[in-house]
């Protein structure tokens, strides 16, 4: 059966693989993201986007269109500037963010820099804004591994991690697991944006990452339900946006993330836990 | 009275001072808490209750003296903070946030079992909330989510119970309830501490105190402690954080006086 929906994915292989990369990003970013958003830390996300650029600049510099050079000088410098910036944060008066806020400003210059004085704008676009028609079997292991990876070590660090973010400071008295969780959280972090930046360029890696988990809020009340939500979320728009993309003829990474953003509009206005439509409906309260 | 020679202490404060940057919150605490005990800690605002509290659970590094906790480890401690850092809007049952209390037994990856289950419901209905076990801890009350964290505590089992004003903003009934827990504690012989600033409770209910106002003002039975001669030199020696202070003279030689219980 040929319909419009499966037709481009039967017919072009490179439609195949690009589904398949957005659904293996779609299964390990949002479960991360939902973790960002209930930290509070959701602009975290955008700032370690630009954080890994330097790093992804160098291996292109070095190794030209490297898929393994670029990830690792991505995952690099992410992670540098993640310590860097926690660091700074517990032993000196500056807050997280703001810390996060100095290292990523300056390691985004350093990548800007880079790839200007070395690379035309072609290749700058290209590291921005990512390459997801032309996943080759090198990027598509890439993204399934860390995936993987992704997915059994919140597995492990889920429970820690779940008190991390709602009493960090039950979870200090009573296990020395706090900074440990906080670490490998952000390993992760770097890890699917290095990931999402293959597929959709280092400036929508966060998009996919954190545009499901907002939206899961309108719709689950613990975080288990959030995380479904966010990758069942996720999955929907990277099909949608690969087909729009497809017959409309433009760009498949911002369609996937505009299909996104409309899907968190959408659970903004209906969401059935306090989506904004409620609060316009008369309704009767209830006993108790 | 539990303070006599023989028993062993649970915590021992010799000369503790403890303190932010250098300047102390409290400073030459010399005091023993006997194995079950149950001490109020009060004391006007800034005598250095919290700070003392922090310091057993090892949240701050003594500037002075020493603090010793006699076979008790980290995961043996309950502790109640005051400025708690839970986020009351992350999506997270009243069941699951007592769960919590079980860290000790199954950590981070044990799963809850049937046992594990019935323990929080019971801890549940000890405080009174069966009913709301399944709502978010968003949709509790000031009151019941003091409730849900005694609930917890309860869970803990641990031996020491450290409370820093557990009654803030809280009603009689709840504080009543919140008492009757406490003191069934202290039939179990837990090591129970809470720095509180209603004096009417303390007399009502805690065998024995330690007044403090950045130092020992005096410690022993209640009765003989909470003595308006006693309360109001609290009140004199409360200082104001003093930015320019000079290195304390009682580290520089002078024979340091013996506190003794009252």
């Amino acid at each position: 059966m040929i319909d419009p929906v499966t037709q481009p994915f039967v017919e072009f292989a490179f439609m195949r693989r690009a589904l398949v990369g957005c659904l293996a990003l779609s299964l390990g970013a949002p479960p991360i993201g939902v973790f960002l958003m209930l930290r509070r830390m959701s602009l975290m996300g955008d700032a370690m986007s630009h954080a890994i650029l330097p790093g992804a600049a160098i291996g292109y510099l070095l190794a030209g269109l490297s898929l393994f050079a670029m990830s690792l000088g991505g995952f690099a410098a992410g992670l540098a500037v993640a310590l860097a910036a926690g660091l700074v944060a517990r032993s000196t008066v500056l807050r997280e963010d703001a810390s996060l806020a100095a290292f990523y400003l300056v390691s985004l210059a350093l990548g800007v820099l880079i790839v200007s004085v070395r690379g035309s704008n072609v290749d700058l676009l290209h590291v921005l804004f990512g390459t997801v028609l032309a996943l080759d079997d090198a990027a598509l292991y890439l993204v399934a591994s860390i995936t993987t990876v992704s997915l059994a070590v919140l597995a492990v660090i889920y429970r820690p991690l779940v008190l991390e973010c709602f009493d960090p400071h039950f979870l200090r008295s009573a296990s020395a697991l706090s900074s440990p969780t906080h670490l490998m959280f952000l390993v992760l972090v770097v890890l699917n944006l290095v990931s999402g930046f293959q597929a959709l360029g280092t400036l929508m890696a966060v998009g996919i990452m954190l545009l499901p988990a907002v939206t899961a809020r309108f719709w689950a009340e613990d975080v288990s339900g959030l995380i479904l939500v966010a990758v069942g979320s996720a999955f929907a728009a990277s099909l949608t946006g690969l087909l729009v993309s497809y017959y409309a003829n433009v760009p498949t990474g911002p369609a996937i993330i505009l299909l996104c953003g409309i899907s968190y509009l959408f659970s903004l206005l209906f969401g059935l836990k306090s989506g904004l439509i409620w609060g316009l409906l008369p309704r009767k309260h209830l006993e108790a | 009275m539990t303070l006599s020679a023989h028993v062993e202490p649970a915590i021992s404060f010799r000369d503790l001072t403890l303190g932010y940057d250098r300047h102390p919150a409290v400073h030459h605490i010399d005091v023993e808490v006997v194995r079950g005990e149950l001490l109020a800690i009060v004391g006007p605002n800034g005598a250095g209750k919290s700070t003392l509290l922090k310091g057993i659970m090892g949240e701050l590094k003594p500037l002075g003296g020493s603090l010793k906790l006699d076979g008790l480890n980290k995961r043996d401690i309950a502790y109640l903070p005051q400025q708690i850092e839970i986020d009351r809007s992350f999506p997270i049952s009243v069941f699951d946030c007592v769960a919590m209390g079980l860290w000790r037994k199954i950590g981070a990856w044990r799963g809850l079992d049937e046992r594990g289950k019935r323990d929080v419901a019971r801890a549940l209905a000890t405080v009174g909330l069966v009913d709301l076990a399944s709502r978010p801890v968003g949709a509790l009350s000031g009151g019941q989510f003091q409730r849900v964290l005694f609930a917890r505590l309860l869970l803990q089992d641990a031996s020491l119970i450290l409370l820093d004003e557990p009654f803030r903003a809280v009603d009689t009934k709840t504080i009543a309830d919140l008492i009757a827990l406490i003191l069934h504690w202290h039939g179990e012989g837990r090591t129970v501490l809470a720095a509180l600033h209603d004096l009417d409770q303390v007399r009502a209910h805690f065998p024995t105190t330690l007044l403090i106002a950045r130092e020992v003002v005096a410690w022993g039975e209640t009765h003989k402690v909470l003595t308006p001669a006693n309360l109001a030199k609290a009140r004199q020696l409360v200082e104001a954080f003093d930015e320019h202070a000079e290195i304390c003279a009682r580290d520089e030689g002078e024979g340091r006086q013996e506190r003794r219980p009252a």
